[in-house]
């Protein structure tokens, strides 16, 4: 199984299988189909990337290539209360009329109407599928220019050519103008438990001019070994304000690649959390181009992983215009054999002048075994811009540890608060309050409903300027 | 020259026999002898590299420091054994010559935590936030802290002086048996001096033993010990009442380094 032509024959079979099922039913428009055959042309060119590529080299992914996936079928679906009790559990209860303004539920890429709540709410929120059908306009330019919108191919090239060709569902959803949502809206992609199979959800988000929204991504799954292969597309149009919280608790046998990729307009911002807890191989890529002045991305990230986890998060951040500012902060805590990547690149282009970027990726590394590589890099072609990086990959440190227990705090207590304290101010900085204190439990036990919070705020540290 | 021959019925707070003790693979201690009583405070200078921090370390169980011979006995029972949180619920706090700066973590919470540990080991009832709250307040007029501190972490962005006060605070709630200053006056202006010192003396008690370790005498015209110590080449060279403090404060440590011992 080293050529690349054995790697992709079985993807193709599937897709010829699918593509003959869907002429007989008259499913497609030629488009799509078009768009879908052309996708696996450019992926059967180049198949899955392998770690002689610079962007994979610490990532790899032959097992994907070897291991059979399939496209999932519809799931036989539980009861009803069965999965809304699991999806509570899971989502820390943001599923509710008081905590969203509506929510998109797919079981194994299927889209299920009785989980989900899309009817009423300032935004339009619907079904892929449907959007299809009834916004062809508004959802073509998106399905065929995947992967090819930031400056050149982002480096999730061959994944996103096989999310497109095997596209099936997914969600379109349109901000109108003007219109601003206060409560969050949540798309979540179930896993259900089957084995072998790919899912390759597809999200588009369009936040228009002056809008504003707050949108969390779940992708979460029962125990098997599966592979999700996601790409979310968002447009910012000018002055439009968006929070996207991706959470990430995929079953720790599975594979997650996703690939969000963001356009931003002038004076628009664009803030995004990363989440990864789950899944036995993840690699996100996230890129932003700031194609418009005085656009503002923040990019913060969280991954807490252990056993043979592997997490790997690369960000391309395109500075295409002046005034445009951009934050990164990174933070990972790494237990086990695990590992964890970090790979980001700060591209400011000529005529980006006052571009004002920073950063910053932090690694707690709690055991002999799990290790880390990170590499934060700035391409600047502009001369009057303001960027800095800095990296760091340590271990608890004795000294606080000490400082504690002379303090009558246990060392098991001591280790825990100091972790608590090296992810807050990450955690702190989602907005979903539900998310952010979820988490909290879920990582720290009791400590969100505690009446003494432990957390601090903390006072900015000095970085190295580049 | 035994201080305070009143007091010896009464068990030793802390007794120390022929300490010896390595740092980094290097013999600090050698040999070093010390008695403390209930409601005394006594003071040990020295010059640098003496074994001041050593001993204070050692007393509060940091790893990294090697005991290799003689005995410490805490109210009758062998401090050695004991975890540094055990040492600290029993009733050792040791104010630390450089507090650690822990970002994201609440003084208050380190506090709470601190305090209510001790009292689960006492079998008392642990406080909740409000009481907490009250004593902390209270405690913190000591060093004329004000409550933002509280709520910051835990000494960062704290001045030295603030850093300094912060212990005394913590001091003051954990309420101890035996407390250990390592050089609580270094790097403290007058003021901030004078305001660490009044803390301190606040919380002298019959039922309390201190050991103020100290490079200066400055320390100790504020704080009058019961007994001054001088530590030269990891032993105890020299015991004597507060006004030895000022006699090598005048002749400096070259004096004892080269006197006859005792």
């Amino acid at each position: 199984m080293n050529s690349v032509s054995d790697q992709v024959a079985p993807w193709v079979a599937s897709f010829e299988r699918l593509e003959k099922q869907r002429q007989t039913e008259r499913a497609d428009d030629d488009w799509l189909a078009a768009s879908r055959r052309s996708a696996l042309e450019r992926f059967t060119e180049t198949g899955f990337p392998t770690t002689r590529e610079e962007a994979w080299r610490f990532t790899n992914v032959a097992p994907i290539g070897r291991l059979r996936f399939s496209p999932a079928g519809a799931p036989a679906r539980g009861a009803h209360d069965t999965w809304r009790r699991w999806l509570d559990e899971v989502l820390f209860g943001t599923l509710r009329a008081d905590a969203a303004a509506g929510w998109i539920v797919f079981l194994d890429g299927h889209y299920d109407a009785s989980l989900s709540r899309i009817a009423d709410g300032p935004a339009r929120l619907s079904s892929l599928a449907r959007a299809i059908v009834e916004d062809r306009d508004g959802v073509a330019p998106y399905l065929q220019g995947a992967g090819t919108r930031g400056k050149g191919a982002s480096a999730a090239g061959p994944f996103t050519n096989l999310n497109t060709a095997f596209l099936q569902d997914g969600v379109f959803l349109s901000i109108p103008r003007g219109k601003i949502c206060e409560q969050p809206i949540h798309i979540v992609y179930v896993a259900t438990g089957a084995a072998d199979c790919v899912v390759s959800p597809r999200t588009l988000i369009r936040a228009s001019e002056g809008s504003q929204a707050i949108i969390v991504e779940s992708y979460i799954g029962r125990p098997a070994r599966y592979f999700t292969n996601a790409v979310t597309q968002i447009d910012l149009e000018e002055g439009a304000v968006l929070e996207h919280c991706k959470l990430q608790r995929e079953a720790t046998e599975a594979f997650h690649v996703s690939a969000t990729e963001v356009v931003m307009k002038r004076s628009s911002a664009f803030t995004s959390h990363s989440i990864a807890l789950g899944g036995g191989l993840t690699r996100n890529d996230v890129s932003v181009l700031l194609d418009g002045e005085g656009a503002d991305c923040t990019l913060n990230g969280l991954y807490v992983v252990s056993g043979d986890q592997h997490v790997d998060h690369h960000t391309l951040v395109d500075h295409a215009r002046p005034h445009g500012t951009s934050r990164q902060l990174y933070k990972g805590v790494l237990d086990g054999r695990s590992r964890g990547v970090f790979d980001g690149l700060v591209v400011v282009r000529p005529g980006a002048q006052k571009t004002d970027s920073r950063q910053e990726n932090r690694n707690l590394i709690l055991s002999e075994s799990a290790l880390v590589d990170t590499k934060p890099t700035l391409r600047i072609n502009a001369d009057d811009v303001k960027c800095s990086h800095a990296a760091t990959t340590g271990q608890l440190d004795e000294a606080s540890t000490f400082y504690l227990r002379s303090r009558a705090i246990d060392p098991e207590t001591a280790r825990r608060i100091m972790i608590h304290a090296f992810v807050s101010d990450v955690l702190r900085r989602v907005r979903v309050g539900a998310i952010r204190d979820g988490l909290d439990a879920l990582l720290f036990g009791a400590s969100a409903a505690e009446e003494t919070p432990v957390l601090a705020p903390s006072a900015p540290r000095p970085e190295a300027r580049s | 020259m035994t201080p305070a021959t009143a007091t010896e019925k009464k068990t030793a707070m802390l007794e120390i026999r022929d300490l010896r003790a390595n740092a980094g693979g290097k013999e600090i201690l050698k040999g070093l002898d010390l008695t403390i009583r209930p409601g005394e405070v006594h003071a040990i200078m020295g010059p640098n590299g003496s074994g001041k921090s050593t001993l204070a370390h050692v007393l509060a169980g940091r790893a990294g420091f090697e005991v290799t011979g003689g005995e410490v006995f805490y109210q009758g029972r062998n401090l050695l054994e004991m975890a540094p949180e055990e040492r600290a619920r029993e009733g050792v706090f040791l104010a630390f010559q450089y507090p650690v700066e822990i970002p994201g973590v609440s003084n208050l919470y380190l506090l709470k935590s601190g305090l209510n540990a001790v009292r689960r080991h006492r079998g008392e009832p642990e406080v909740d936030a409000m009481e907490f709250l009250a004593l902390a307040r209270e405690r913190m007029k000591l060093v004329a802290m004000d409550e933002s501190f509280l709520h910051r972490a835990v000494n960062e962005g704290f001045s030295g002086g603030e850093k300094k006060r912060n212990e005394i605070f913590q001091m003051a709630v954990l309420d101890p048996k035996l407390a250990i200053l390592d050089e609580t006056d270094s790097g403290l202006d007058i003021d901030a001096l004078r305001i660490v010192a009044e803390g301190v003396n606040a919380l002298r008690s019959p039922q309390r033993a201190m050991l103020v370790i100290t490079h200066y005498q400055r320390l100790l015209d504020y704080i009058i010990p019961d007994a001054v110590h001088v530590l030269s080449g990891g032993r105890i060279v020299l015991s004597g009442p507060a006004e030895l403090a000022r006699e090598l404060e005048s002749r400096g440590y070259a004096w004892v380094e080269t006197s006859p011992a005792q």
